[in-house]
């Protein structure tokens, strides 16, 4: 019979849920708004001091990035203990402590592929929030043909030197630094694209905002006007950049499933039905037409769950992802749009508040939600992008010739 | 795929290569050809038997294995891939868990070991019109002396041509549509005053309109306890729903192999046609949908398994088996083309298997309500 650790994981699950019990400070068992959002980095305003105070207290274990290795400030957990923390804090319903692009998709592959000093420079900044990043993929003219970016970087002996645009930046005007795909050989596609990091202070960097039908939006186009950076600031080999693209991509959309999009403005759909469509003397929802299409929709939905769920077991008995992973980015956009589009409906006009007077904050948050949702199928891989790929790579369909 | 024991991965090779060598599509065309009126070929059937696979849900101590939903899952699933014609559904998963659940220790001496073995035909006959509608059971059973006199009928019963045992649902108070007053007698098939008459279906499979003429009973017959029927009947059905899900994932997952073979050999316009984005991204869908469904199929017998209430992951299940069933048969026959409309081709087989199986034991729209009913809306 192999050991599982069993004893002492149990002892670990016990200091966990010690240690959680005296450092998680009690101001954060309210619900976090959007503006609570733990991002880090320079630029941060803490409106509640205590969030600051859980970010370093975390971060002192390294447990923002708790499997990376201590050497770079993680916390060297097993997937074992990992998951025992992640029981833990959610057992206690804990916030985030750090919201990270650092955490969720660059230190992944700088342990990957960066040099040991890259690693000494950058990860522990990370772990502990102190630089938040933001990530310079899309082009105008490079959305879902990715390696058609065009922005220039030339090597100038000491220095590179970088011009060009990049759009959809998410938080580029919050971000300390930005991890960046650039051209350096213009003869080749894929194999002309380098990966390369520099500060957002450096002079001819320009982060602007972009507003979205939603009103707002965290995305700006970003311009680069005769930008320097370091030769060292490049990760991995010069023209090699595409690899490592690929692979933070990877990170990326696993995120961005694993979050499945969030709520539905945090309002339960079936009881907004309820509420505003009424029920029928059986207790069910009156319009039955709505309620066969919520039905139906929550049944694809369980689906979703239970997907991710067999994923993460199949993945685990170390045979590597199973056939499950590659459709879940595009279940995942498919059902949040969905439950956007059912919620706006059960809410009548009700759900179509702009702003101001007459509405609460949770239906103006629907209606807006609603709107930003139509991004799902279009950030990160859109659906047809991702629908290639599995025809593909899974099924073994052709390119066109 | 969930992830099995040494045993389950036994049982599943070995339920692929039986059905690959000695029970594919073609068998049933044969059957069909023959027309024989039977819903299954006996001797398949006992080779079956002989393979332990009618008693992967009984006990050990009535002749069966104990592997458990997920187990026959895999085989009924393996079944479905070659649209086997067997009693494996009524049989080894409904009338054996209808009778594992509730039987009294003489009613699984005198019919589980049979059936472990596969040495009877059991089945449930429950529905009386043409949608599933447990609770509107009509059927009568009046007490008369020390037993019951069952008069009424059932229709669309699996099987029910060649059952040596019928569980019978019937009301013996109430009125139809309540779920109290329900009972469930075990009625051998050849009691006096059964009358049977086959329905030929699309499928080929058939199923047996049953009438009950004064039918006289012993109270030992009664399978769990008068009037309160639906406690044996609803887990029951839960065990079929799941149960006939994986036996159409099968038969999706098959006809959606069969399909994406034809897209990458198939040329029109100088290009192998899956080559086309059209045909690509309709492809990548329905896989998107047959992964989502195995999730479910897999999640009610592993949760039929661990016990516990299984009621809405097993109308999850038969919903979403319901429709990517019907998509995949539907794209089968359209991406085939002009082939996939002939008699000759196999996607006619799939796709009347599909919509018979769609039907059977409520379609999507009633496992719609009955989730959402569950889950208070």
């Amino acid at each position: 019979m192999a050991d599982f650790g069993g004893t002492e994981l149990d002892a670990f699950r016990a200091d966990t849920r010690a240690w959680l019990e005296a450092n998680y400070p009690p101001s954060l068992h309210a619900p976090m708004g959007e503006d609570d959002a733990p991002w880090g980095g320079r630029k941060m305003v803490w409106k509640n001091p205590d969030a600051k105070l859980w970010l370093d207290r975390m971060a002192e274990r390294g447990w923002t990035a708790p499997m990376w290795p201590t050497e770079y400030g993680g916390g060297g957990l097993s997937k074992a203990q990992n998951k025992v923390l992640e029981q833990e804090l959610r057992r206690i319903k804990a916030r985030p402590a750090l919201m990270s692009f650092g955490v969720w998709m660059l230190g992944p592959v700088l342990l990957e592929y960066a040099t040991e000093e890259q690693k000494k420079q950058f990860i522990p900044g990370i772990v502990r929030g102190e630089t938040r990043w933001c990530q310079g993929y899309s082009e105008p003219g490079a959305g879902s043909d990715l390696a058609a970016l065009q922005t220039k970087c030339e090597d100038k002996g000491d220095h590179y030197l970088i011009n060009g645009q990049k759009v959809w930046t998410s938080y580029a005007d919050q971000a300390d630094w930005i991890f960046c795909l650039v051209r350096t050989d213009t003869s080749k596609k894929h194999e002309g694209i380098s990966f390369v990091l520099f500060d957002m202070t450096t002079p001819g960097v320009d982060p602007r905002p972009i507003k979205l039908i939603s009103g707002s939006s965290p995305f700006c186009e970003t311009f680069f006007d005769n930008v320097k950076v370091p030769k060292d600031q490049l990760v991995g080999k010069l023209n090699g950049g595409w690899d490592i693209a690929k692979r933070l991509l990877q990170y990326e959309r696993q995120n961005i499933s694993a979050s499945g999009f969030g709520g539905g403005g945090g309002l339960d759909l079936i009881d907004v039905a309820k509420k505003e469509v009424g029920v029928d003397e059986a207790g069910r929802i009156a319009d039955g037409d709505l309620r066969a299409r919520i039905a139906a929709h929550r049944m694809d939905a369980h689906a979703f769950a239970l997907t991710v769920r067999r994923a993460e077991q199949e993945s685990r008995t170390g045979k590597g992802p199973s056939a499950a992973v590659s459709i879940i980015k595009y279940a995942a956009a498919k059902m949040n749009q969905e439950r956007y589009e059912l919620m706006v409906e059960a809410m009548g006009l009700q759900g179509l508040g702009w702003e101001g007077e007459g509405f609460s904050k949770d239906e103006l948050n629907v209606t807006r939600g609603m709107l930003r949702s139509k991004g799902n199928s279009i950030e990160g891989g859109t659906s047809e992008v991702n629908l290639n790929v599995v025809a593909k790579r899974v099924l073994g369909l052709l390119d066109h010739q | 795929m969930a992830v099995l024991t040494e045993e389950q991965t036994m049982l599943r090779d070995a339920a692929k290569g039986w059905t690959t060598d000695s029970a594919p599509v073609g068998a049933l065309r044969k059957l069909r050809d023959s027309k024989s009126g039977q819903s299954f070929d006996p001797t398949a059937w006992a080779e079956m038997g002989q393979m332990g696979w009618a008693g992967v849900v009984v006990a050990e101590e009535h002749n069966g294995s104990a592997f458990g939903y997920l187990g026959l899952g895999l085989v009924l699933e393996e079944t479905g891939r070659n649209l086997v014609a067997s009693p494996l559904l009524s049989t080894a998963l409904i009338a054996a868990s209808a009778l594992g659940l509730a039987g009294t220790d003489a009613q699984k001496t005198a019919w589980l070991d049979k059936i472990a073995l596969g040495e009877a035909v059991a089945t449930l006959a429950v529905d009386e019109g043409s949608h599933h509608a447990p609770a509107r059971t009509a059927l009568a059973a009046v007490k008369a002396g020390a037993g019951f006199k069952l008069n009424g009928s059932k229709t669309f019963v699996i099987d029910g041509d060649a059952a040596d045992l019928l569980i019978v649902v019937a009301r013996t108070s109430g009125k139809p549509g309540d779920t109290d007053g329900l009972t469930l007698f075990l009625v051998p098939g050849d009691t006096a005053g059964v009358t049977r008459t086959h329905l030929a279906l699309a499928d080929s499979r058939g199923a047996a309109q049953i009438t009950f003429t004064d039918v006289s009973i012993g109270s030992d017959a009664v399978l769990g306890e008068v009037d309160k029927g639906w406690t044996v009947l609803e887990p029951t059905l839960d065990r079929a729903y799941a149960g006939l899900a994986a036996e159409m994932l099968g038969t999706a997952s098959a006809a959606f192999d069969i399909t994406l073979d034809y897209l990458k050999t198939r040329t029109q316009f100088g290009q192998v046609i899956g080559t086309f984005q059209a045909l690509q991204h309709r492809a990548a869908k329905l896989f998107t949908d047959l992964e989502t469904t195995r999730s479910c199929v897999e999640a009610a017998l592993e949760a039929l398994d661990a016990g516990g209430d299984s009621r809405a992951l097993a109308s999850l299940a038969k919903a979403k088996a319901s429709e990517v069933l019907h998509l995949a048969s539907n794209e089968m026959v359209q991406m085939h083309g002009g082939i996939g409309m002939t008699d000759a081709h196999d996607s006619g087989l799939y796709m009347k298997r599909a919509r018979v199986a769609e039907a059977l034991f409520g379609g999507a729209a009633f496992h719609r309500d009955r989730y959402a009913r569950l889950q208070g809306f």
